[in-house]
């Protein structure tokens, strides 16, 4: 059928909807549900990882092949460095920015070096916003319940209560440095309402969050003149003869060449993994979040946590194909959009967590209340004018307008009409272990932002990412800062990686691929 | 029944709630051209994928997939149409006999600043982009943004001082700079915008009062009590309490 004629129902059945509240599941309801739909349960996309620190615990199988690769570089390879520095950042997001400025704040000096340009990542493209308690009716162990709730009373206690106890003094170091916060008529900062959080939380900058604080991130970065190493992908650590990290090579994306860089710490930031596509599902994600930094921290020795968890995005779109995966903002649920399966009903509270929303929406679909298009996806209704129908015409213009121009570009004015969703793998929500200094077991060697794990839980609240990156980015870039002065730079080797592949061989053997993987295969090799 | 051409079974006339999509049903190769050469593509796909479709190893040119991070700036004409546009090309589909280039990198001047010991702001916009007061409205540069900036108008604005409007006009760009190489009094309008929009933000905005109350409390200790009870407690007890905030 004609696509409008499909969304009639949904306008049809608006105003019933309107005045119907959904309760949210009970625990066990809830526990049921995932356990029946989410990704996360399906046995048949996990293996246990053979060796290495993390070895027996399962992960889906696409990334135990790549922590089980092996590595571009052999014994024999020339270790003179390029570059001598005090921190090297691996990452140009979030994290590697604020970890960057805060280090070389403190004095350091700092390269930061990173695959494609300066904030091409992940982080320019967070739309819902970031969540920090500012509120007067709320407050940090507010923040810290929510949080835990939403990732199931898994998280990291220490490193939650970091993050929630910083985020304030962060809003404060992103106002000086320009960022524009949306504000209310008294000039405070305007908060909103994020799925599974007891209080509106939310800071936002329209639907730009993200673009927003990295094009300021990225201006200072260019002002601080740090040094940047851009098209360039780390493809191994460095460690001395104790273990401990002491730099990195790289593959310079422009001549292929190598670059060796000895620093006294390095920080990984190079963030998720959505481009690995798990269990076919298309994603959200950048074109460089291939998982680089966990194999690269693995190889060290460093231990992962929760990476049998990721997140499923509730609503990735699902038509027209061209922006198949990418994300339409949670923020159209948080101002009151409603789910709405092909038979005009409504089936979850829209503002449940989205391991929920996420398992609900693929129960609908499996059980043939979903909408289907021909290239063999399958989705629901996501209501957008609604929006305007609540809120009054122009709501979505005026909050949304990157999602406006997104579909708008096709033909589409969600203002008018529903747009189609499904999940969409979005966010790794475990990673490299770290303490409260965001530093791994491996000595000298930080991991920041997405790529670390256990802050989160078994699943990451919308809006706290954000603040993870800032928080975790300047504690790495502090810590390691302060340590520079005080300490020798170590000796470089890849004694590490004779140790892992020693390991390989007593448990079998390394996978057939070499890892990290640096950029997906989207080249069509013939015709 | 299945496709003959893509292996999908033909659900329109099976299922209801299936959307019409005639190109999927038969798909059409269309001819394009990519930095002045000739490829068979199929109809619709985006222009980043065009790339991938046709074993070009994508470097330059790919950053977020999603229109934001302007990585992969791209100048493309249609069909007998002389009219040069520019377009993101992970945002783009193609269309039979559109040619196109992707934007190599272009050599814009940034002013670096430390935006938080400006004094005079406005005025140091004059020091940092001498450039600016000399635009000559010639509007090339609000055709050539992507994301339907009045990018001309943002120059003006920010020339004479209107800091918040510039800051609000500027909220989509998402820095391609393809305004910059058609500018023909050499200025990075982006830049300049993001000049105006940090100061506007970090000198010209007030200070949100509540955020400074916050963090006083944190280091007063405000919420030490709430910690030392939430943090006593044993995992089944912290479950039972998480229940409770509503
Ligand atoms: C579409 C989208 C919307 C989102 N919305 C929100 C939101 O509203 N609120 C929120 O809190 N969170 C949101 N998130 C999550 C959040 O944006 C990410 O988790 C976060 O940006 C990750 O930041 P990062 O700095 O850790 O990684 P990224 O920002 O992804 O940066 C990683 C960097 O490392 C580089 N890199 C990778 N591998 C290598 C290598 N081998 N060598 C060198 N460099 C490398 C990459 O190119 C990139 O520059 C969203 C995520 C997506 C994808
Ligand atoms: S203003 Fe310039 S840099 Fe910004 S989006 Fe438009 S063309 Fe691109
Ligand atoms: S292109 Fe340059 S000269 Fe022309 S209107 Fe824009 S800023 Fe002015
Ligand atoms: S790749 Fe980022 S805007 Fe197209």
């Amino acid at each position: 059928m004609d696509i409008h004629a499909l969304q009639q129902i949904v306008h049809k059945t608006r105003d019933a909807r309107r005045k119907q509240a959904l309760p949210k599941f009970s625990p066990a309801d809830r526990d049921q549900l995932i356990h029946k739909y989410h990704p996360d349960y399906r046995a048949s996309a996990y293996r246990p990882i053979r060796f290495g620190p993390n070895i027996d615990e399962k992960t889906v199988v696409e990334l135990a092949t790549l922590l089980e690769g092996d590595s571009l570089i052999q014994d024999d390879v020339d270790l003179t460095p390029d570059y001598t520095t005090d921190v090297l950042v691996i990452g140009g997001g979030g994290a590697g920015c604020a970890a960057a400025l805060h280090a070389h704040g403190a004095g350091a000096k700092v390269m930061l070096a990173t695959k494609l340009r300066l904030g091409d990542s992940n982080s320019v493209m967070a739309q819902g916003g970031m969540q920090i308690s500012v509120a007067p009716e709320d407050s940090p162990v507010t923040h810290f319940l929510d949080t835990l709730k939403g990732g199931h009373m898994h998280n990291d206690h220490d490193l939650l209560k970091t993050m929630v106890d910083d985020g304030p003094a962060i809003a404060k170091w992103l106002i000086d440095l320009g960022v524009l916060f949306d504000r209310q008529a008294d000039g405070n900062l305007h908060v909103k309402k994020g799925g599974g959080s007891s209080k509106p939380r939310l800071l936002t900058c329209s639907d730009y969050t993200g673009l927003e604080i990295m094009r300021v991130l990225k201006d200072e970065v260019l002002n601080q003149k740090i040094q940047l190493l851009e098209f360039c992908a780390a493809v191994e650590l460095l460690s001395d003869e104790n273990g401990q990290c002491s730099g990195a090579i790289f593959k310079d994306l422009d001549n292929h060449r190598y670059v060796v860089v000895a620093a006294k710490s390095v920080i990984l930031a190079t963030g998720g993994i959505g481009r690995l596509h798990i269990q076919g599902f298309p994603t959200s994600n950048h074109y460089g979040a291939t998982g680089d930094g966990l194999c690269l921290s693995y190889r060290m020795g460093a231990k992962l946590a929760h990476i049998d968890t990721f997140q499923y995005h509730p609503s990735g779109a699902v038509f027209p194909e061209q922006l198949v995966g990418q994300l339409v903002t949670e923020g159209i649920r948080s101002e009151g959009g409603h789910l709405v399966n092909a038979k005009g009903e409504r089936f979850v509270n829209e503002l449940d967590t989205r391991d929920v929303v996420s398992s609900s929406i693929i129960r609908e679909c499996e059980e043939g209340r979903g909408i289907r298009t021909m290239s063999g996806r399958v989705g629901v209704w996501l209501d957008t004018p609604l929006l305007d129908v609540e809120h009054g015409p122009g709501t979505v213009e005026k909050h949304f307008p990157a999602m406006l121009m997104q579909f708008d570009r096709f033909g589409i004015d969600i203002s008018k009409d529903p747009v189609l969703i499904y999940p969409t793998l979005h966010y790794q929500n475990g990673g490299v272990k770290i303490d409260t200094n965001s530093e791994t077991n491996v000595k000298n060697l930080f991991v920041a932002g997405e790529a670390s794990g256990g802050l989160h839980g078994r699943n990451r609240l919308m809006g706290n990412s954000l603040l993870d990156l800032m928080v975790f980015g300047k504690r790495s870039g502090l810590t390691a800062a302060g340590r520079a002065g005080s300490m020798k730079q170590g000796k470089l080797t890849v004694q590490h990686l004779q140790r892992f592949r020693a390991d390989a061989k007593k448990h079998g053997n390394l996978s057939n691929v070499i890892s990290p993987m640096v950029l997906p295969a989207y080249t069509r090799k013939e015709s | 029944m299945l496709h003959p051409l893509t292996g999908l079974r033909n659900m329109a006339q099976e299922d209801p709630n299936v959307i019409d999509q005639p190109e999927v049903m038969k798909p059409r190769m269309v001819s394009i051209e990519i930095s002045g050469k000739k490829y068979d593509v199929p109809e619709g796909i985006t222009v980043i994928k065009a790339l991938w479709y046709t074993g070009q190893e994508v470097v330059r040119g790919a950053g977020c997939l999603g229109g934001f991070c302007g990585a992969c700036a791209t100048y493309y004409r249609t069909k007998d149409d002389p009219k040069v546009r520019t377009c993101l090309a992970c945002q783009m589909a193609v269309q039979d006999g559109m040619s196109f280039t992707i934007m190599p990198p272009f050599p814009a001047r940034k002013a670096t600043y430390d935006i938080q010991t400006l004094k005079d702001p406005k005025q140091d916009l004059f020091n940092l982009y001498p450039e600016a007061p000399l635009c000559r409205n010639c509007n090339a540069c609000t055709e050539a943004c992507p994301q339907k900036i009045d990018v001309r108008e943002g120059v003006w604005k920010a020339v004479f001082g209107d800091f918040k409007s510039v800051s609000e006009m500027f909220m989509d760009c998402v820095m391609c700079g393809m305004c910059t190489p058609v500018c023909i009094a050499d200025i990075a309008p982006n830049l300049v915008a993001l000049y105006v929009s940090r100061a506007q933000g970090a000198h010209f905005t007030e200070k949100p009062l509540g955020l400074d109350v916050r963090i006083k409390e944190i280091q007063d200790g405000r919420f030490n009590d709430e910690w030392k009870k939430v943090l006593a407690m044993n995992e089944k007890e912290l479950a039972d309490h998480c229940a409770t905030v509503k």
